[in-house]
Order: C-alpha cells, then sequence, then structure tokens
C-alpha cells in the first residue's frame, strides 16, 4: 500500500532535498521502517524505541498520531503522512 | 527594546545578521507576551520564502499553557504551516516569552530550536506583566546549538 510521507527541511538531507517520499506499510511503524530502508538514518531522528520522539509531531490525513494509536496508528493505501518538528522551548 | 526611527531598508539582512521587522508587527508581538502574562506566548511571523522580510503575523496557541514552558498545539501547528506551504511563505520570525526571565534563548530553546533559517525573537514580559511598561525584545539565530544574536531594526509605520 503505497503511502506519501511529507519531510520537513530539516530532514531532507536524508532524502536528497526531496520535499515527500513513498512508503509502505498498514501502520504508521512499518511505514516508517519502509522509508529507513531507502533513507538510512531518518527513522533514528523520528523515534526513540517504541516511541516517537517527543518533539516531533506526525499526522496521519491531518491527525495528530498522538491523539490516535502513535506508531500503531493504522495507515492505507493513499494516506498521507506529514512530520513536522515540534516549535518548542522554554 | 528595539531602535526607532531608522528607515534604511536592507538588501541582505540575513548576511547583515539583522531582523528588520515592521513596527506594527513589533507591537503585535508585545501585545501578545503581555496578554498572555504569566504564561509563555509564541507565534511565527511569516513572509515570503527567501525574502528574509518578516510580513504576516500569526499568533499561535501555547498548548503547554505554561510560565516555563511553550510548544505549538500541533494541530493549529499542521493548518499554519501548510499555509505556509500554499503561499511560498516561511516562518521567517518564530518568536516567544519569557516571562520571569530574560529575553535570551534558554538551554531547552537551543536543544529544540530546528529553523536554522529563522529569526528567533525572545520578548521578557519579567518587568511589565501585562501591563503597559518596559519589554525586553531581542532576536537571535540558532543554527547547531550555536546562538549569534542580532540587530533588530524596527521599520516604523508608514516608514
Amino acid at each position: 500500500m503505497a503511502v506519501e510521507v511529507r519531510i520537513p527541511t530539516i530532514l531532507r538531507t536524508y532524502t536528497g532535498g526531496a520535499k515527500s517520499v513513498d512508503g509502505r506499510g498498514s501502520t504508521l511503524s512499518e511505514v516508517l521502517e519502509s522509508v529507513e530502508s531507502g533513507h538510512p538514518g531518518i527513522t533514528e531522528r523520528l523515534v526513540d524505541g517504541a516511541d516517537l520522539r517527543r518533539f516531533i509531531n506526525v499526522y496521519v490525513n491531518d491527525e495528530d498520531v498522538r491523539f490516535l494509536a502513535g506508531l500503531a496508528t493504522p495507515v492505507g493505501d493513499g494516506d498521507v503522512v506529514v512530520v513536522l518538528p515540534a516549535v518548542a522551548g522554554g | 527594546m528595539g531602535e526607532r526611527g531608522r528607515h534604511s531598508h536592507r538588501l541582505a539582512p540575513s548576511l547583515d545578521a539583522v531582523l528588520a521587522i515592521p513596527e506594527e508587527i513589533r507591537d503585535q508581538i508585545v501585545g501578545h507576551a503581555r496578554r498572555d502574562h504569566p504564561d509563555e506566548a509564541c507565534g511565527i511571523v511569516a513572509g515570503p520564502e527567501g525574502s528574509d522580510t518578516p510580513t504576516r503575523f500569526v499568533a499561535m496557541t501555547n498548548a503547554e499553557r505554561s510560565p516555563t514552558f511553550f510548544r505549538f498545539d500541533s494541530t493549529e501547528q499542521l493548518a499554519v504551516w501548510r499555509e505556509l506551504d500554499d503561499l511560498d511563505q516561511v516562518p521567517v520570525v518564530i518568536y516567544h516569552s519569557h516571562t520571569a526571565t530574560s529575553a535570551y534563548p534558554s538551554r531547552t530553546d537551543v536543544s529544540l530550536a530546528s529553523e536554522p533559517d529563522a529569526h528567533y525573537v525572545l520578548v521578557s514580559t519579567a518587568q511589565c506583566g501585562t501591563s503597559e511598561g518596559p519589554t525586553e525584545f531581542r532576536s537571535f539565530r540558532i543554527v547547531d546549538g550555536v546562538v549569534t544574536e542580532e540587530e533588530v531594526e524596527v521599520i516604523p509605520h508608514g516608514g
């Protein structure tokens, strides 16, 4: 199942400058693994152990996956995954 | 406070390490910081990609509603970032307030800064609170953990 994954500027060094890449899988976790296989190192910037990194926002079809099922969030053919670094500080 | 009364527009402000910002936008940022005191206020000023010119003030919701921390509401951030894409704009300025300390990036600010091309503006409401009174308004670049302060050039209304 093909899923479009949109990559933020700061991570485009991993994608040769591409703004979006194709992923495959039935969960967000699987999609990110498939992106990793073509763009080694990128997942390390997104995932910490079994969870998303705290200051990375990931959306499936415009829903923050923190309000869905996190990395287990189901994705389907034609879905769009957006990655955005959180804007945060103290 | 930034300098007033100077009219010059720089051709390449990013190279000169200057934030040139219209007076009314500076005032909107300070107003937002005062309104939300004692919680931290945050937002962006968008501008055309490649222009380094802040033109469109966008106040964001601090999802943390905290006097010591801020985080853009994630759903609102997605909507605003999509609008930036549609308009070929970028966040020229990313601002937030410190409500008990000076307008200088904290260690957390530095470690979480992820927009090397943005001007990070800090406002301190430590002295004024929600009322009129002195505020600090300072701008920084934060690149790879290195903080560099830059001059703030306030472009007078109609200037």
